[in-house]
């Protein structure tokens, strides 16, 4: 039982939708293990299973080692869990909310500190400021130190990137580094794919299911599709031209230029001949590494 | 560029002491896409307010799809569509009583309604569905409906507020499609996206910092002038640079 995270054939429905699917996969100790995967995907719903909120329809769970039916008292003392919604007190100030969860698991607040010290010294200045008058920053890091204030073994965080601009986005994940320098398991839930290179072992879904496990470089590996960039002046103009061309069997956006997935024996050169011939000039195209994006896009499409 | 469809000069909102929006002054061309970025905090969604008619600007003028800023706000709301991912349809209407709805929020005639219902339905294929509630579609049909809904007016312009949060990669991209065949007919699309990927696709993008309009120009220009290989990276350069947050 080395897993903080264990989960097999996890199912919920909610009346005729099946919001979690036939789910396995396994959370090491000490790992950052990302789920990623759009809204709708089931990431909420096997949150709330794993923090014994919900009660699954199939298959079992444990989270460090407790079961999350028969176990759900010493779950909730051993994991911090940060939703997707602001959920502290608006009209306690900062320093108020992390007592009362200090005092909700009984431990002492200063005892616990150094743990969040390297979140909370930033918003620290502000503590006698009610939470509900935070930025959105402020209050995400406010969850986070209410979420580890009783030292929780395994950490849960739903989408606590979403809405963020790039760069706090990246400010975020640095601390969750951090944190996981301490030994903290963590599950976080992102939409964002480029964030998927931030963990250690991903699990991409979507509608419930999960499209593949793996660390992301594996993932990315994995993708065995003859794929390239094409750019060119006119960019619409040469996606809808390239789709009608021999040997490609997919051409969509992906940022400055299209990924364009070939078949075997695909012939870029050729591409370029006919797509000059259709009046396109200055294009121009390359073999490319795949992304995640990639990846997933492929794997929906196989469902 | 020919007559600009917006034109704001030294547009600036303040609350209390805080100047949310600081002198900000750019122009949109008629049939662009218009990427407006910035960190969180930026003054952005003050920004956008103030273009959509919805407050007043503490000083400085422009015009919105041919309407006064100062004078014509009411006027504003009418000439130009509105579309954000968290709120734009309703789930429990079907995808024709939402389409009525909007129809009759933008002040069209019944008949014309029911003419352009029909025009939006057979565009999109949803024939089939058009008594399913919103609810139970699939995510990127819901997009193309908000998009519809949100252009049955025909405005020449609109505002897409993070129109593609939290959807799936697949979908996203499908929607930027939308975007594109929306400019290629003439409609302008002012747009504001965390996705740094959808700022390359864009036929000029805006970073605001701290209430202010820093860059300004054609990814392929900002990425010359900052010597950053992707959108992402003049983001960041731009944006670390913040001294404030939300």
């Amino acid at each position: 039982m080395d897993a903080a995270i264990k989960v097999q054939g996890l199912t919920k429905r909610y009346g005729t939708l099946t919001a979690l699917d036939d789910v396995s996969f396994e959370v090491r100790r000490g790992e950052l293990f990302g789920l990623i995967g759009p809204d709708g995907a089931g990431k909420t719903t096997l949150f709330r299973l794993l923090t014994t909120l919900l009660t699954p329809d199939a298959g079992s769970a444990s989270v460090d080692g407790l079961d999350i039916v028969a176990d759900y008292r010493a779950i909730r003392r051993r994991v911090g869990y940060m939703p997707g919604r602001f959920s502290l007190y608006a009209d306690l100030t900062v320093a108020e909310n992390l007592d009362f969860f200090a005092a909700l698991f009984g431990v002492d607040a200063a005892a616990n500190y150094e743990l969040i010290a390297p979140v909370y010294r930033q918003i620290e200045p502000f503590r006698t400021r009610r939470a509900g008058n935070l930025s959105g920053g402020m209050k995400q890091k406010l969850a986070l130190c209410c979420a580890l204030i009783h030292r929780p073994s395994v950490l849960f965080l739903d989408e606590p990137t979403t809405g963020v601009d790039a760069v706090s986005r990246s400010e975020f994940w640095e601390m969750l580094a951090g944190l996981k320098e301490r030994g903290i398991s963590m599950l976080v839930s992102t939409p964002y794919m480029d964030e998927a290179r931030r963990c250690d072992r991903i699990a991409l879904c979507d509608k419930g299911r999960l499209l593949g496990v793996d660390t992301p470089q594996e993932l990315v590996r994995s993708f065995d599709d003859p794929l390239y960039a094409l750019t060119g002046p006119d960019l619409y103009g040469l996606l809808t031209a390239a789709r009608r061309q021999p040997g490609v069997r997919e051409c969509y956006p992906f940022g400055a230029a299209h990924h364009l997935v070939a078949e075997r024996g695909f012939d870029p050169d050729g591409l370029l001949r006919a797509l000059s011939a259709e009046g396109f000039t200055g294009v121009s195209i390359r073999p490319v590494a795949a992304d995640i994006e990639d990846v997933f896009i492929k794997r929906m499409g196989h469902e | 560029m020919s007559k600009p469809i917006l034109s704001v000069r030294e547009l600036t909102k303040r609350f209390g002491t805080f100047t949310a929006v600081d002198r900000i002054s750019f122009d949109v061309g008629r049939g662009e896409i218009f990427g407006f970025l910035g960190a969180n905090g930026a003054g952005k969604t003050t920004a956008m307010r103030m273009l959509c008619g919805l407050s007043l600007p503490t000083s400085g003028r422009g015009t919105v799809a041919g309407c006064d800023i100062l004078r014509e706000s009411e006027a504003i709301k009418r000439h130009i569509g509105y579309m954000s991912q968290r709120f734009s349809l309703y789930d429990d209407l079907t995808v024709l009583e939402n389409i009525r709805l909007y129809g009759g929020i933008y002040g069209l005639r019944r008949r014309e309604i029911l003419r352009r219902a029909v025009e939006v339905l057979r565009r999109l294929d949803f024939g089939s569905e058009r008594n399913t509630s919103v609810g139970a579609l699939p995510l990127g049909w819901k997009q193309k409906l908000a998009f519809s809904v949100a252009t049955l007016h025909r405005p020449e312009l609109v505002f897409l507020d993070e129109p593609t949060g939290g959807v799936d990669p697949l979908t996203r991209r499908q929607f930027w499609e939308l975007i594109y065949e929306a400019a290629a007919g003439g409609t302008t699309l002012f747009v504001t996206t965390h996705y740094m990927d959808e700022a390359e696709y864009c036929s000029r993008v805006s970073i605001m910092v701290d209430g202010r309009i820093c860059a300004l120009g054609a990814p392929a220009e900002l990425k010359r002038e900052f010597g950053a290989a992707s959108m992402d990276e003049v983001f960041r350069l731009l944006a670390r640079g913040a001294k404030r947050s939300e």
